[in-house]
């Protein structure tokens, strides 16, 4: 990579661009390998862009270059590292500040689960699926982790394999640091698997953690995500999926977004082949001056597919939410089935919600459609509720709790669910 | 003959581009000389007889829109406007003094667009004696020929004018509102239009008048390589109600011209406001050649309490469409309302919408929009409602329903929304899709044919819109739906 940060038409760099060109000038060089090339572009790519703004139109809302102020250096915390969030039947790999932790032992037959560092080292022959994007569709986030491209995990389950247990990648941050890591996951023809990934850090700590994860699952595959996102009040959360799926495969994410002080999501799937079905929901819970962004895009290229999105948003005191999404149906793409809801409750007069949901639509034999709703909790419902005998605090949760459950419920493991719940309602008790 | 027959009727009627208003009158003209400076500016106003703060203003505005940037956000693609290659002013030579001295040429051409410019005519009742009275300024390149019915509406205090007119006869008026709700610099092509504008219809309606008749205004774009810059200003007094309408139509002309409007609304306490439009300017024909590029402002304020402005618009034409009809929802339990069909064929682009700003208490506001795509078209909304902090009780509902005829062609949707208020309560909702085949299938069933049935279902699929238009305006809007979707459908 290039030490020398190109010239910048930008007269004034943030102190947060500073930050990030101090740190790709100080990652090792790279010779000539793919990974290399792919570090170096990335590199470029940031160098020429910097940091999104809201004249950037998928940022609009987000607008890192004034919402970002600092970027800590890559240092790592010294704190102990405290325990993820469990998962029953889960196993779980835990990176701590991006270093990987044991992997376990007791996986079953045809799936294989190593560092990217390992990989890296070995060639392996996985990592080529790294990088599909050209670099200048690079956003800051994506473009900055895989100019650091170096610690992650790449899970890998063989064709026909049906993993019983869910395996949990687990994120922990222990102190003022930035942390960028990679998880590879390919799900090979056939074959099924319960994938969790979570992030936790220390709760009055700026630390930034940028976490990209690349999901391929192949014909007919059955892929069940679940992500939660539960950083610390202080933290900035970057987080980038890519999904691309085979033809007639199943793939549902669910996003569960609790913590950070900013945070951005940005979600990509894309249909490689038809019959595939693609369910993208999530809710986010926010509370204090927290802003959490979600955005979709969600790309129907081949026809005969459907994708289904729905994202729940609770908003308390001063947090703001954004929600873009976007369904994109290109030209032949006949017979989509495309439907996408956004619904947002305000608790707060102080709290925003901004929305945007998008259809692009190239192709006529579709039926397309989304909604989009933003109010206060209904009058009459808790009315309702507490002439039942409920006190107004408890109804209120109640009626939260409905709210974002049409979401979770869609989640396919009950026990995975159930913690999820549980957390949603630790929320909710915290917020009393 | 049922309209759903006379809409077939009309697709059978005419091959593939043809455009009913495509021709060209032939009449001399005077120009200013082509391209855009501060010698045109003067020129303008001083062929404008203005006073001197008027040509501050355009000045003003013309250093500004030096220092702007043409906005490419929207969904549209054309090769770069050269600026310089428009003439900013024509009229026919020899300005009439009344209905009776304008050019027979003239006359000839509203008659064929079917505007009763006579007023005579119509208090003789020759023709249309059943048809409700409306007054009608027409405004022909860049200056308005003529506006009829004036002393009839004199007599209620209206006043109906051109906008040049009002400069020199209302000063105090225009001074006060002009600019005031579409600020100066408000965008690229709003400032241009501060700088150019000719023509264009000013109203006044004073405190507590209904306005007795439907005003209206016709603009027709007939000069080659010109831009047609109209401004109007529309302001309800207190308590006052005005209808107004717009048509719009030009040559068949290989070039593309340029038409960049500016229309202002300000609607007092208890006033209402409504405005429609049928846009039908050139397309381009059917490769995509020539067509106007339009790029129009439109903006209401809802300035008092319980005030309402409602918008409807039927745009078929243009071979660009950039325009976003919007309400400042500024007083307590003001509403704001857009109805909109956008019909696109050919190889048009579409890319239009609304934006509802809820600023005061228990404001209320309502977006139906339908677009319909065929042929290699593109078509686009693009709204935006938001809720100020203070916009206490804010309601929206928003409704984009859009339908593809055809698989060569885009349909796309863009809505933002802004909430800032908890009690604020905004819904949106859209769907796109084509033909119902079931639909298709239980008309044929019926004994309709494949064409018939086509009709029937877009006619059903825009009634909601169709139905906020004024009585005469929906029968004809009704017509140009089945032209400008004519060689897409069956």
């Amino acid at each position: 990579m290039t030490t020398e940060p190109q010239a910048d038409p930008r007269p004034v760099r943030t102190a947060a661009e500073q930050a990030f060109a101090a740190m790709l000038a100080a990652a090792p060089a790279d010779g000539s390998s793919r990974i290399g090339a792919l570090r170096r572009d990335a590199a470029a790519a940031f160098l020429r862009n910097g940091l999104p703004h809201r004249r950037v139109e998928a940022w609009h809302y987000t607008d890192l270059r004034a919402l970002l102020r600092a970027a800590p250096p890559r240092a790592p915390g010294d704190a102990a590292p405290a325990e993820a969030i469990a998962f029953p039947r889960a196993a779980r790999v835990t990176l701590t500040d991006g270093t990987v932790g044991p992997l376990p032992a007791d996986l079953p037959p045809g799936v294989s689960l190593l560092s990217l560092a390992d990989a890296i080292a070995a060639d392996h022959p996985l990592l080529d699926r790294l990088g599909a994007e050209a670099p200048d569709r690079y956003d800051a986030a994506l473009a900055l982790n895989t100019a650091l491209l170096g610690s992650g995990v790449v899970l890998h389950v063989a064709a026909g394999v049906t993993v019983e247990r869910p395996i949990q990648v687990a994120q922990v941050v222990t102190g003022g640091t930035s942390v960028f890591t990679r998880l590879l996951v390919v799900v090979e023809e056939g074959a099924s698997l319960s994938l969790i990934e979570s992030f936790e850090g220390p709760a009055g700590v700026p630390y930034l953690d940028d976490a990209v994860a690349d999901v391929f699952a192949g014909d007919g595959a059955v892929l069940d995500h679940v992500r939660v996102q539960a950083e610390g009040a202080a933290a900035t959360h970057l987080g980038t999926l890519g999904i691309e799926l085979g033809r007639a495969a199943r793939y549902d994410l669910f996003v569960l977004t609790l913590g950070a002080a900013l945070s951005r999501l940005t979600v990509r799937g894309r249909f490689g082949g038809p019959g595939s079905h693609m369910g993208v929901r999530g809710a986010s819970l926010l509370a204090g001056r927290c802003h959490a962004d979600v955005t979709l895009f969600v790309d129907h290229a081949v026809g005969g597919c459907d994708s289904r999105e729905l994202f729940k948003t609770v908003l308390a005191d001063a947090a703001r939410g954004v929600f873009q999404g976007k369904i994109l149906v290109r030209p032949d793409a006949q017979k989509t089935d495309g439907r996408m809801m956004s619904q947002a409750l305000l608790l707060s007069g102080d709290a925003e919600m901004d929305n945007k949901p998008e259809l692009e639509i190239f192709a006529d034999d579709v039926q397309c459609g989304h909604g989009a709703t933003v109010g206060a909790l209904d009058g009459k419902m808790l009315f309702y509720l507490m002439s039942r005998g409920l006190p107004q605090r408890e109804a209120e949760m109640v009626l939260i709790q409905a709210f974002v459950g049409e979401a979770v419920e869609h989640v396919a493991d009950p026990a995975v669910r159930e913690v999820l719940v549980a957390r949603m309602a630790a929320w909710l008790a915290a917020r009393g | 003959m049922s309209a759903v027959q006379e809409t077939v009727a009309q697709v059978r009627a005419i091959d593939v581009d043809q455009y009913k208003y495509g021709f060209v009158t032939d009449i001399e003209s005077e120009k200013a000389p082509k391209g855009l400076s501060e010698e045109i500016v003067r020129y303008i106003s001083a062929q404008k007889n203005e006073p001197e703060w008027m040509l501050e203003m355009r000045l003003d505005a013309y250093r500004r829109w030096l220092t702007m940037r043409e906005p490419t956000w929207a969904r549209v693609s054309y090769p770069k406007i050269d600026f310089q290659a428009y003439y900013y002013f024509a009229r026919p030579k020899a300005a009439p003094k009344s209905i009776d001295e304008i050019d027979p040429e003239i006359l000839k051409t509203y008659a064929k667009l079917g505007i009763p410019l006579r007023e005579r005519d119509a208090l003789l009742g020759i023709e249309n004696t059943d048809r409700p009275k409306v007054a009608v300024d027409a405004v022909f390149d860049s200056v308005s020929v003529a506006t009829t019915f004036k002393a009839e509406l004199a007599k209620a205090g209206v006043i109906f004018c051109a906008i040049s007119e009002a400069i020199r006869e209302h000063p105090e008026l225009v001074r006060k509102y002009l600019g005031s709700v579409v600020p100066v610099s408000d965008n690229f092509y709003a400032t241009l239009n501060a700088a150019v504008f000719s023509d264009g219809s000013f109203v006044y309606i004073p405190p507590g008048v209904r306005c007795p008749m439907e005003l209206s205004t016709y603009f027709r774009i007939n000069e080659k390589n010109t831009g047609q810059f109209e401004r109007t200003l529309i302001i309800a007094d207190e308590g006052s109600y005005v209808s107004y309408l717009e048509g719009c139509t030009a040559p068949q002309r290989d070039e593309n011209q340029l038409h960049a409007a500016v229309v202002e609304l300000v609607a007092m306490k208890d006033a209402e406001i409504k405005y429609s439009t049928v846009q039908n300017w050139y397309p381009g024909d059917k490769d995509g050649k020539g067509g106007i590029y339009n790029f129009v402002t439109k903006r209401g304020d809802c300035r008092g309490d319980n005030s309402k402005i409602s918008w409807t618009q039927v745009e078929t034409g243009s071979a660009i469409t950039w325009k976003y009809p919007s309400c400042i929802l500024r007083g307590d339990n003001s509403s704001g309302e857009f109805y909109s069909i956008a019909i696109s064929n050919g190889h048009q682009q579409v890319d239009s919408g609304t934006k509802m700003v809820h600023l005061g208490k228990n404001t209320s506001s309502r977006i139906i929009s339908k677009g319909i795509s065929a042929g290699r078209s593109n078509n686009t909304y693009r709204g935006l409602v938001s809720a100020h902090k203070k916009a206490t009780g804010a309601r929206n509902f928003t409704n984009c329903d859009s339908l593809l005829i055809g698989d060569t062609c885009g349909a796309h949707t863009v809505p933002y929304m802004e909430a800032r208020n908890a009690s604020a309560m905004f819904e949106h909702e859209a769907t796109t899709s084509k033909i119902s085949e079931d639909q298709l299938f239980y008309c044929l069933q019926r004994g309709l044919s494949q064409e018939e049935a086509v009709a029937l279902i877009v006619n059903g699929f825009v009634r909601d819109v169709l139905q906020h238009l004024p009585m005469e305006f929906a029968v004809e809007a009704q017509k140009l739906i089945a032209v400008s979707l004519e060689g897409s459908v069956g």
